[in-house]
């Protein structure tokens, strides 16, 4: 679904991405990890046509996502608040999605109610604009919306920070859930070794721009992961 | 410690992303500000004298308006006059006494221009008395009331914050006892003069004064500290969203999503509210041409580019920014399925009802002859056939991220100023001055507007030409403007 080829970004001299090459069949669920600064957000932009690869360039369903922009159609994303439009309702909002992914407003209805949970009633129905709500919601909105139209790639930066407990075992439920169907293929970065290795059929581990390790989950991933990234911290007796 | 917050304050004037990029901004206040002086200063020194010419005695007629004068004081600084809640939620934590902070954000208020600007008034005049005459103990015990009563006003400002109907009840209260003195029913200055006149005679009712000015500063300041916690007076204030679901916006088909965006972003947003409100001041820009008030804009073709303004308010202070007012979520509209022609589309469909309307709203300037009403539809058509897509290609050049919660910026920026928009915005004032000045000077002024309004029909074919060169300009700015668009906050 995803080729990543030779992909490499630079700012004044200063790689910050530099990926030989990979590719996320469709249908897999794909988790990306890394410290800051590690290019998980470049990757996500670049993937998103955001920012300009220095070398390279990613495929998204078939097309070169710099020259064409077939990939909108079957691609929704949430990177940050930046996704949301601050004035209007969560409701208006969803409206708005829907209307650009050829969606009515009973379908996006119908879509929200199986959520109800998941706003915990907070969101719909309140009469307040986007940017009055409190982070967390926010990021409720802007993942829901990325459901509307049922695309193929959906793609989450950090879906789990900010995020409450009971909100953050709904929302794995989501992915999971996403990633049973073999059609749609999500894309999602954390900082969250376990929920990550939860929720992710394989996962990826970027540091200072390069691929480090590509595994395929399994039980022992999470140790692996943690392994990994204590390094040679310093073992307290 | 009283230096450290000064030195945050410094830092916090010069390094705020507005005073960099808001000259003109800076240079209208500063301007603004001058005129305000000179007027006070020209009133101070020369009410005196004015009013001796018209047979009043000065001093008395002064004391009798005086009330009207704080009031109207009250009410305009209510409107301007900004809380000094900025900077303090980082210093909660820090450790001093609250009422450090309280007091320094106080002092602020007590520095601000709102306050000295009446010393331009008040010092010259209480010399011009002095000059003539008056006893200066009682003057000076007039002065010193004049001044508990601004600063008591100062203070009052501070906890009337968000008591807006008890503004509004004040200010109509007043209005309608001026109205009531005016037409002689009942003059309440018949019972405030005597005090004002008295603070002068006997002196010591100047205690009431600086009584007065003690109790509103004492409860000032247990107010702001009462209220200093992130839920009470440092609260964000949210707002109950507003305006229906727009469903009757879907007879304009596919642009019916993005002008339903649009007109909610220009109901609920300040800046855009600011916009509005000045694409109204426009429509009066006429009276300063077709009133002959201002000499050099007398010429003939003069009339065409006053019409030309006079409806194309909206059309150049909103126009203008599009995409801009986007900015806050364009990386949301680049990974989205939109296709550039139903936007751009629906921003233009805004511009030309918009223009429209301000035509209509413009019949009235027919009360100075046919002739100009006739200017001002000409100039409409201009603006709707060839104006309103130049003006958006000229804002794809812009890439200023626009914040929509602030008030501020809206006269201009200064990185909006740049030479592409320049040479776009020229023909959009020019090219109706010149083609009425062609049929004017030639046939007559018939021609004049004939030639401006076929042209201006003509631009309607080349609207998708225009449209799609535009398209262009998005397409290969594309990471430019994001990236310029995130550089904001």
């Amino acid at each position: 679904m995803i080729t990543v080829h030779n992909l490499s970004k630079s700012y004044n001299g200063v790689t910050v991405l530099n990926l030989e090459g990979f590719e996320i069949p469709r249908g897999q669920s794909f988790g990306l990890v890394g410290n800051n600064g590690a290019g998980k957000t470049t990757l996500f932009s670049c993937l998103l046509d955001l920012i300009q690869p220095s070398t390279g360039y990613i495929e998204n369903g078939g097309v070169k996502v710099n020259e064409s922009e077939d990939w909108k159609i079957h691609t929704a994303s949430f990177i940050d608040e930046s996704f949301l439009i601050g004035y209007l309702t969560p409701e208006e909002y969803f409206y708005f999605i829907g209307d650009l992914r050829g969606e009515n407003k009973a379908d996006v209805d119908a879509l929200l109610a199986t959520f109800e949970d998941f706003f915990n009633d907070e969101i719909i129905g309140k009469r307040k604009y986007l940017r009055d709500l409190s982070k967390g919601n926010q990021k409720k909105v802007g993942i829901v919306a990325t459901l509307i139209g049922s695309p193929d790639v959906i793609i989450l930066d950090e879906p789990f920070a900010n995020l409450d407990p009971t909100t953050q075992i709904r929302l794995k439920g989501i992915i999971k859930k996403m990633a049973s169907d073999r059609e749609v293929t999500v894309l999602v970065s954390s900082h969250d070794l376990q929920h990550v290795t939860e929720v992710c059929e394989r996962i990826v581990v970027l540091e200072k721009g390069t691929l480090v390790k590509d595994i395929m989950t399994s039980p022992a991933t999470l140790k692996d992961l943690e392994a990994y990234f204590a390094g040679n911290e310093v073992v307290v007796e | 410690m009283v230096k450290q917050f000064v030195s945050l304050e410094w830092k916090a004037f010069f390094r705020s992303p507005a005073f960099g990029t808001n000259l003109a901004l800076k240079i209208l206040m500063v301007f603004g500000a001058l005129m305000m002086v000179l007027y006070l200063g020209g009133a101070g020194v020369g009410l005196y004298f004015i009013l001796e010419k018209a047979d009043l005695e000065p001093f008395s007629t002064v004391n009798t308006f005086v009330i009207y004068y704080i009031v109207g004081d009250l009410i305009i600084r209510y409107m301007g006059q900004k809380m000094p809640v900025v900077n303090i939620k980082p210093l909660l934590l820090l450790p001093f006494k609250k009422t450090k902070i309280v007091k320094f954000a106080l002092g602020k208020t007590v520095l601000a221009f709102w306050n000295w600007m009446h010393a331009f008034f008040f010092i010259p005049f209480s010399i011009v008395l002095l000059a003539k005459g008056f006893n200066p103990l009682g003057v000076i015990a007039w002065h010193v009331a004049m001044f508990c009563f601004i600063y008591a006003n100062n203070f009052i400002n501070v906890f009337l914050n968000d008591k807006l109907w008890l503004v509004l009840s004040v200010g109509a209260l007043f209005a309608a006892l001026g109205f009531a003195q005016y037409y002689g029913y009942f003059d309440i200055t018949a019972f405030t003069q005597p005090f004002f006149q008295g603070l002068y005679e006997y002196m010591w009712p100047v205690i009431f004064p600086i009584a007065l000015l003690v109790t509103v500063a004492t409860v000032a300041f247990k107010y702001f500290l009462a209220r200093l916690y992130l839920d009470a007076g440092l609260a964000k204030k949210v707002s109950e969203a507003s305006g229906g679901d727009l469903g009757w916006l879907d007879r304009f088909g596919k642009q019916s999503t993005f002008l339903k965006n649009d007109i909610r972003l220009i109901m609920r947003n300040k800046r855009s509210k600011t916009t509005v409100f000045m694409s109204v001041m426009f429509l009066f820009y006429g009276l300063l041409f077709f009133t002959g008030a201002v000499e050099v804009y007398d010429g003939p073709f003069w009339k065409m580019f006053a019409a030309v303004f006079v409806s194309g308010g909206f059309l150049f202070s909103f126009g203008q920014f599009v995409p801009s007012w986007d900015s806050a979520y364009y990386p949301l509209m680049m990974t989205q399925n939109i296709a550039y022609k139903d936007y751009l589309k629906s921003k233009w469909l805004l511009v030309v009802i918009a223009t429209f309307f301000s035509a209509i709203l413009c019949i009235p300037y027919i009360y100075f002859g046919w002739d100009i009403l006739i200017a001002v539809l000409v100039g409409a058509i201009f603006n709707m056939g060839i104006n309103a897509h130049l003006v958006l290609l000229g804002g794809a050049y812009i890439k200023t991220p626009i914040d929509l919660q602030s008030g501020k910026k809206a006269f201009g920026d200064k990185s909006s100023f740049n030479l592409k928009t320049l040479l776009v915005s020229l023909p959009k004032m020019l090219g109706p001055m010149a083609l009425y000045a062609i049929g004017h000077f030639t046939v007559g002024p018939t021609l004049g507007y004939a030639l401006v309004a076929i042209v201006g029909l003509i631009g309607f074919a080349f609207r998708d030409k225009v449209f799609d060169q535009i398209i262009k300009i998005y397409k290969t700015e594309k990471y430019k403007t994001l990236a310029a668009y995130k550089q904001t906050k």
